[in-house]
């Protein structure tokens, strides 16, 4: 006679527990696998100057473009990335070199660059950012983005790059 | 006496308003003189298009008739002036969002709207130049179509876009240059009321 002699209940608890964690199990990486990468924006390259240079800030600041850098499928942060920002603002039209200014990504794939405030021009305020493979190493694909405000005066923008693997 | 000079006073606001509203934007700090110029052409090439039915109509005092018609040329003429600079200031400010706008591949749609009016515009334009050689029945309704096309994804483009006209100025400005095309259709000889 064994000597534990599961109810019906408990059978179907434990059963769905254990469902339960196998679906977690499963669903988890799939989740991460199904990070897609960041398309490419229209419009978004529109002004860009290859090569910028790094920069702590552009101009006076007192604007913060925020972001992360993370691989596609895992979601993997990605240190060192060079991220071009650039925008029309209080100091300076889009065209200007002194309105672009790169950035790396710090060890946790965020990065972020004081700049001056963004205001509205060709229709919409709106910022741009490039991650361009020709000033990495290659590993991932080049992303142009052109991310409007929400509201004319934010005070800050927040970008997420997800980048695909070559 | 007294209507005329409301007739007048009216168009006088409507022309001035939205324009005086535009020139002392607080964005305008941070343009440069071409961007202000081409952002004010816009403004007054939608003003310009609020009086070009009511001369042609010929419902403006002193100018009726022949008068309004030959003013209206002239009109047809400065408003192609004015769109020429409003794009060519664009592009000197920004070349790929005037490039992208062109082709039909920016992000923004007001842009959209505006390329339509300027291709309806053109064909306004353009027709008028050829307008001898069209029968008199031909022409008006292509310049009617092209016209009311024009005048009406204009006020779409400016609605859309966030810029130097005042949101107050331009709905009345939007507002003023659909009752003056209505006012045209309703009375045009292709119109609902024939021949009024």
């Amino acid at each position: 006679m064994p000597l534990i002699r599961p109810t019906r209940r408990a059978v179907v608890a434990r059963a769905g527990a254990l469902a339960g964690l196998a679906a977690v199990g499963l669903m988890t990486p799939a989740r991460a696998e199904g990070l897609a990468p960041t398309p490419t924006m229209r419009g978004g390259a529109n002004n860009y100057r290859p090569g910028a240079p790094l920069v702590d800030r552009i101009g006076g600041g007192g604007f913060l473009m925020t972001g992360t850098v993370r691989r596609a499928g895992d979601g993997t942060p990605l240190p060192g990335r060079r991220i071009q920002v650039w925008a029309h603002t209080t100091e300076g039209h889009e065209r200007d070199a002194a309105s672009h200014g790169a950035t790396l990504s710090r060890e946790d794939g965020t990065f972020q660059m004081d700049m001056p405030q963004i205001v509205p021009a060709f229709g919409q305020p709106h910022g741009h950012l490039a991650y361009d493979a020709e000033y990495d190493d290659g590993a991932f694909a080049t992303v142009f983005l052109r991310p409007v405000m929400a509201r004319v005066d934010d005070k800050t923008l927040h970008v997420d790059f997800v980048l695909a693997p070559v | 006496m007294i209507r005329n000079l409301l007739i007048w006073g009216t168009v006088a606001i409507v022309l001035i308003w939205p324009m005086a509203v535009a020139a002392t934007s607080p964005l305008l700090a941070w343009r440069d003189s071409i961007y202000i110029a081409a952002g004010l052409s816009g403004v007054f090439g939608l003003a310009l298009m609020t009086v070009q039915p009511l001369l042609a109509r010929g419902v403006l005092p002193g100018l009726d008739g022949l008068h309004g018609r030959r003013w209206h040329r002239w009109g047809g003429a400065l408003l192609l002036l004015t769109v020429a600079l409003h794009i060519g200031g664009l592009w000197l400010t920004s070349p790929p969002d005037v490039i992208d706008a062109l082709t039909l591949r920016s992000p923004t749609p007001f842009s959209v709207w505006g390329v339509i009016a300027l291709w309806a515009l053109g064909l306004a334009g353009t027709g008028a130049l050829v307008r001898d050689r069209m029968p008199p029945r031909v022409w008006r309704r292509v310049h009617l179509a092209a016209t009311t096309v024009a005048v009406t994804t204009t006020v779409i483009h400016a609605m859309l876009i966030v810029g130097t006209m005042g949101t107050w100025s331009k709905v009345a400005l939007s507002g003023a240059a659909l009752l003056a095309l209505g006012h045209a259709l309703y009375h045009s000889r292709i119109g609902w009321r024939r021949g009024r």
